[in-house]
């Protein structure tokens, strides 16, 4: 990525960043390993100071100090509000609800936002590349009322077919999560290194509405496996700014000698 | 009625080969020491069943303990994929390996069905997943209320269930603190149970009246192992060694590197080796 490397962040920071931007105080989320992680917990940092972070080992209003490697890190029950059972967590806050944005990513995503976390390349039976598999998503991208997705962009990722439908996106299009009665929004952003996207309000395809800066059209265009479309305004993506790079570099730090620390 | 007994004798007891069997642990109190006591006493033809197999499945599927793995996420947490899990199903190495996937909801749904002694769970899931097309043991129900179409999989039962708790008391009685996953679900879905605990104590202490507590006479053997959970964590005792889950990635890439490191550590060891890692309970909650 030459046209960034000039930059004085990195194209993950940025990705990083948009989406922790995306976030309010008053949001219920759960929250996935990664860069949905450290998103949700610089939000909490720096503009979102009362959102609500859930992972699904069932932490519910935990606080890290630093951002966990596990979904289950005992970081995460310290400063939770409350741990509950996995059946619990769920059935009832998950099925139940009560989640108001999920965090996905994935190992493929499709024009309509479905994923790939399971396998790569031949077939169910016998792939190329076996992946970890889906563990919540499947009913993370039905039960909570709309999903944000996380994910570095490029061509083997962004694909014109996915390889197996882990969790439902947009289908088909429009009507397909309705025909499959399924009556939450689904994802209403794909945050990428590159850009983001959101699902047209009549087809459900994904079209660019924002480039982070020093990114090109054609940069994207190259980094998605089907014709990627722009919507009709598209903005420029503020750059970060120098306390959200500092908020988060600061986590990262933290984190990063907690985990050199002997436990 | 839980007895106390040795690692090596609790697991002779509990786990027996062919059992389908769960070694549960939802990224804390996973039970290694007993796993590792499983590979010692050489157990053979496992259907292992976890929500979250991570390392300690990596292991037993590496030493040609399981024929099959019933899972809904199988990987080393925040680091990659499990490098003996993918080889033998992909490449059928040292055995074959057959699947049962899952999604999280429907192991929990599953595990809470087998805990209240249901034939099924039922569950709004599934929706627009492919798993539902590759997994014949996913199927769906009518609600006769609603007509809300709704998922269905069988209630888990278990041969055995294996778990690693903070606490016994002298009679048995066992505390989990912390992040609990589905540990109470799988104890009370399985024929046979085995719970390794960090200490015994006279009494559980000062704790909440609403804690998970299981009863000793839902329980079938108990042995102390201090440190048993290690590289995972004991809430109250001792942290998750997330270097150990990072240095897995490279012991365990290659089969050679895999052997060795398992021949050193497991083979030639005995639990007495996980009490390097135990701590004394904090003053804190656990407590």
């Amino acid at each position: 990525m030459s046209a960034s490397a000039k930059l004085p962040w990195t194209p993950t920071e940025m990705m990083t960043i948009v989406a922790s931007r995306a976030l309010k105080s008053s949001d219920v989320c759960l929250v996935g390993i990664g860069a949905p992680s450290a998103a949700c917990n610089l939000a909490r940092l720096t503009h979102a100071p009362g959102i609500t972070l859930i992972y699904e080992s069932g932490t519910i209003a935990t606080k890290p100090n630093v951002l966990p490697l596990s979904i289950g890190d005992g970081e995460l029950c310290e400063t939770a509000l409350t741990t509950v059972s996995v059946p619990e967590m769920f059935r009832y806050w998950l099925q139940g609800g009560r989640i108001s944005i999920g965090f996905l990513g994935g190992a493929q995503i499709d024009r309509f936002a479905n994923l790939n976390t399971t396998s790569i390349g031949g077939t169910y039976a016998k792939p190329k590349v076996r992946l970890p598999g889906g563990g919540g998503a499947p009913e993370i991208a039905t039960s909570c009322h709309e999903v944000f997705i996380i994910m570095a962009q490029g061509k083997r990722a962004f694909v014109d077919k996915l390889d197996f439908v882990t969790s439902l996106g947009h289908g088909e299009g429009t009507g397909s999560r309705e025909a499959l009665g399924v009556t939450t929004k689904g994802p209403t952003r794909v945050i990428t290194d590159l850009c983001v996207m959101q699902p047209d309000a009549e087809s459900k395809e994904l079209a660019v509405v924002a480039i982070h800066p020093g990114v090109t059209r054609e940069q994207i265009a190259a980094s998605t496996g089907w014709a990627i479309k722009f919507a009709s305004d598209v903005a420029e993506t503020a750059p970060p700014h120098e306390t959200e790079l500092a908020v988060l570099r600061d986590l990262h730090a933290r984190t990063k000698a907690a985990f050199q620390a002997k436990p | 009625m839980a007895t106390f007994l040795s690692l090596s004798a609790a697991v002779e007891e509990v786990v027996r080969d062919g059992d389908k069997v769960a070694f549960e642990g939802f990224t804390h109190l996973i039970p290694y020491a007993a796993g590792h006591e499983a590979i010692r006493q050489r157990r053979r033809d496992l259907t292992l069943v976890r929500m979250t197999p991570d390392l300690l499945y990596d292991q037993l599927i590496g030493m040609g303990a399981a024929r099959k793995m019933v899972f809904s996420w199988g990987g080393n947490p925040g680091v990659g994929s499990l490098h003996r899990f993918r080889e033998a199903y992909e490449q059928g190495g040292p055995q074959p390996l057959e699947i049962e996937e899952h999604s999280h909801a429907a192991m929990a749904n599953a595990y809470e069905a087998g805990a209240a002694g249901l034939p099924f769970a039922v569950f709004r899931g599934y929706r627009g997943a492919e798993l539902s097309r590759v997994n014949p043991t996913i199927k769906s129900v009518t609600c006769p209320y609603t007509g809300e179409v709704l998922a269905t999989v069988p209630a888990m039962r278990l041969d055995s269930a294996v778990i690693h708790a903070q606490k016994a008391d002298r009679a048995g009685n066992i505390l989990l603190e912390g992040i609990i996953g589905v540990q109470k679900e799988a104890v009370l879905a399985a024929q046979r149970s085995l719970v390794t605990v960090e200490e015994v104590v006279d009494d559980l202490g000062a704790r909440s009246f609403n804690a998970c507590v299981l009863p000793h006479w839902t329980v079938t053997a108990i042995a102390v192992v201090p440190g048993g959970a290690h590289p995972s964590y004991a809430q109250g005792y001792y942290k998750r060694d997330n270097a150990f889950y990072e240095a897995w990635d490279e012991i365990s890439r290659s089969r050679d590197s895999f052997k060795a490191w398992m021949d050193a550590n497991v083979l030639q060891k005995g639990p007495e080796a996980f009490a390097a890692h135990a701590r004394k309970a904090d003053k804190g909650r656990a407590a």
